[in-house]
């Protein structure tokens, strides 16, 4: 039996490199398409290979997100509100892997990357806590003259897609991601398009914090590639146009939006994601039912 | 049993005195179209001319946004709410005061009857001025931040099946928030919103805070896709909203949409029969049908389908079709002889696709727009009258047999704007409303309309809530 060799000096340990993934119906596939994208950081040097969704994909994402639906929504908004809350402890053990994605992807330091992620993590127990409490703040019963007894409740409106803002590649995405899917709505996201690794990493996240498979889908991709598909997609219902950079593209979106009515939320340039939300985006995605019963003996 | 007799009761006409010809309200003043333009409105039960209403033109467009934009910048924007409170409660009183001439007017320019203008139409518009009156030195706690602000400039087209009331709808919370107002009336029904002009005056509201354009579709288009405006609301169909929702892509201009539908009204089989034959009968034949919210597709369960057939056909053979002004009458007139062609021709399509029709035996006037109460039977989902907008006195019934069935059916339509539940389980009222995919569920009763409950559509029935507190959204910066 011959001895063991042993190296005349330790080499340095050639690290394992991850593989960026899509994330749709609660699986990790690559892009359909065979096809990646070169992601680098902000010096310009080489990150990774990220996914480059496809018509196809962001379609199977749709019909992950519409297939989500239904079991979303009818969940009790307690439930909801504890799995963002499990989102966001899932997250904080991660957090140092998510401050090196985004000081790469950003090219800020460290430090500051760190506040960003200590936002975002924020952020979704922010959310959380609007799960079992939007309907009391969005929703009434009405007066109305005459004996009826009359309520309205703030429901989802079914799909949306969201272009996630370019600029804040975790903490923009999380602030456009939580406010959909808390009121029971099932997003498609398509990522920051040169910075999507926050992104990826987050749907990690994602699938083992008890969020159900379809509830967030996940393309890396190319916006002026995909985007169309899913402003003209009728399963979508809703599309938020955040991260949409260039004007003319967000104008043909919003008219193919138009032919099966989708809300419309239109692009934001230069948005400060630290200031306190509000409910604009909470109220963005839900429909307003009122509901009518005589009063009587 | 002999069929009651009912002597004719007309109101009288004589309150309402119609002017040969109308101009357009623009900064306070009656003025001609630049280019003198004009077409005719005329009363559907008649087809008598009843006056010459000036076309506006885009010269005319910008001149009404001009001073709604001055009369924002200048007077109503900076005018405390306290202040635009007390003209919108002028308003209010103003309509009361006027309300028999308004109904009237009403009844004679649309074809409605006069029962409903009277106790439906105008006491609602009243009762929405009064609501936002006091809504406009509140809006600080209407839950939209400490200090919400009105848009500026709004562009407001309205149908012509509640001429009035959608005016009403778009005027009050607009103005309630400090914005000034270009309204179109539909082009044949512009007579009350001239009305509500000299109303305006009457109150001393500003001049510029309220203009009313008349004329068709491309003034509207003119007027939505004017840079000068802010916000743009309408109600009518879902293809011109689309083309709406295309034509204000890019800009900033704020949008609220409400559009068609295409409501179910689910009756089951504990459902009290008789008051449910009723909420049928509301929701189809209130105002000849001519409702966005109208209960269009009636689904039955299928162990009560014969007997509530046999009662609803018996209701029917009551129901009155004819002059509007008959105090008696239940069916006005159809409002124009384009929207007769169009109810004309889906039901020969809902024949020619083989479900059964059905009216009963009545008398139509000889001349003006007539359609009689009309019942499909035998008609499945795939049948076009189960599935477009018809926009008249015609009831497609289906049914189904287990409550998941009717919430899929109820649900199969790209509409959402209203539906309607009748049992008498409560749990199952509930239930039914948490799944039917609709803005407004009405159970037990139907087609229900008040200034404090939100109103609008899911789906490709619009977007946005008229009513209440959240009718405000609509004009507020957020």
């Amino acid at each position: 039996m011959p001895a063991e060799r042993k190296p005349a000096r330790p080499e340095p340990r050639v690290g394992v490199r991850k593989t960026y993934k899509l994330y749709i119906g609660g699986a990790f596939p690559r892009s359909e398409s065979g096809r990646s994208y070169v992601v680098e950081d902000a010096e310009g040097g080489f990150l990774a290979n990220a996914a480059l969704a496809s018509r196809k994909d962001a379609r199977d994402a749709v019909s992950a997100a519409a297939k989500a639906g239904p079991g979303w929504s009818a969940r009790t908004a307690y439930n909801r509100g504890q799995i963002l809350y499990r989102i966001a402890e899932m997250l904080e053990g991660r957090r140092d892997q998510f401050t090196t994605e985004v000081a790469a992807g950003e090219g800020v330091p460290r430090k500051a990357a760190d506040v960003v992620v200590s936002a975002a993590i924020d952020r979704w127990v922010w959310y959380a806590g609007w799960a079992d409490k939007i309907t009391q703040v969005l929703g009434s019963s009405n007066q109305v003259a005459a004996p009826y007894f009359d309520f309205s409740v703030p429901e989802p409106t079914g799909t949306v897609a969201v272009v996630a803002p370019q600029d804040s590649s975790l903490l923009g995405l999380v602030s456009v991601v939580a406010p959909a899917i808390v009121s029971g709505n099932t997003v498609v996201v398509l990522a920051a398009e040169t910075r999507p690794l926050p992104a990826v990493t987050l749907t990690e996240v994602l699938a083992t914090s008890d969020l159900p498979g379809g509830v967030v889908n996940l393309l890396t991709g190319r916006v002026a590639e995909v985007a169309p598909w899913l402003a003209s997609h009728m399963e979508v219902k809703a599309i938020d146009l955040t991260g949409v950079t260039d004007a003319e593209l967000a104008t043909d979106l919003e008219r193919s939006a138009a032919d099966n009515l989708k809300r419309v939320v239109r692009p934001t340039t230069g948005a400060d994601w630290n200031v306190d939300p509000g409910l604009d985006r909470l109220r963005a995605f839900l429909e307003t039912k009122t509901v009518w019963h005589p009063v009587g003996i | 049993m002999p069929p009651f007799e009912y002597a004719p009761a007309p109101e009288s006409a004589a309150v309402v005195d119609i002017r040969s010809h109308y101009g357009l309200f623009v900064d306070g003043e009656f003025v001609d179209a630049t280019d003198g333009q004009s077409f005719k409105t005329v009363n559907p039960a008649s087809e008598e001319v009843l006056a010459e209403v000036s076309a506006a033109g885009p010269a005319d467009v910008d001149r009404a946004v001009r001073a709604a934009r001055r009369a924002y910048d200048r007077v109503w924007g900076p005018m405390p709410g306290r202040d635009r409170a007390k003209y919108l409660y002028r308003i209010a009183r103003i309509i009361q005061e006027r309300a028999r001439e308004l109904a009237v007017l009403e009844s004679i320019d649309n074809g409605k009857p006069i029962r409903e203008s009277r106790d439906v139409d105008i006491p609602l518009v009243a009762a929405w001025f009064f609501s936002y009156a006091g809504w406009a030195d509140k809006l600080p706690y209407a839950g939209f931040g400490a200090d919400p602000r009105p848009l500026g400039v709004a562009a407001q087209v309205i149908p012509w099946n509640f001429p009035l009331l959608m005016l009403s709808w778009k005027i009050a919370p607009a103005l309630a928030c400090g914005n000034t107002v270009v309204l179109k009336p539909a082009e044949t029904t512009p007579l009350t919103a001239l009305a509500f002009a000299d109303i305006c005056r009457q109150a001393e509201l500003p001049p510029g805070v309220v203009n009313i354009i008349t004329g068709a579709g491309e003034t509207g288009a003119a007027l939505v896709g004017h840079d000068g405006v802010d916000k743009v609301a309408f109600t009518g169909s879902t293809d011109v909203g689309r083309q709406i929702a295309r034509s204000v892509a890019g800009t900033t201009k704020k949008v609220t949409l409400e559009l068609g539908g295409k409501a179910a009204n689910v009756v089951f089989d504990d459902a009290p029969i008789d008051q449910a034959v009723e909420g049928i009968v509301n929701g189809i034949f209130f105002n000849q049908g001519h409702v966005c919210c109208a209960g269009s597709r009636l689904l039955v369960q299928e162990s009560v389908y014969d007997e509530v057939l046999d009662r609803l056909r018996t209701r029917m053979g009551t129901l009155r079709v004819g002059d509007p002004l008959d105090k008696n009458t239940d069916i006005g007139a159809i409002n124009s002889a384009e929207q007769l062609a169009r109810i004309r021709a889906l039901s020969e399509v809902g024949q020619a696709e083989g479900a059964d029709i059905w009216s009963p035996p009545c008398e139509l006037p000889e001349h003006g727009y007539w359609f009689p109460p009309t019942l499909f039977t035998g008609v499945t989902q795939a049948h076009r009258i189960a599935r477009e907008e018809i926009f008249g006195p015609v009831l497609s019934v289906l049914t189904f047999r287990t409550p998941a069935e009717a919430v899929e059916k109820a649900n199969n339509t790209p509409y959402g704007l209203s539906a309607g539940v009748w049992t008498d389980k409560g749990s199952r009222i509930l239930w039914m409303a948490e799944r039917l995919r609709a803005g407004v569920v009405w159970a037990n009763t139907f087609n229900k309309f008040d200034p404090a409950s939100p109103f609008g559509g899911y789906k490709e029935s619009g977007y946005g809530r008229e009513g209440g507190r959240h009718g405000l959204e609509a004009y507020l910066a957020g």
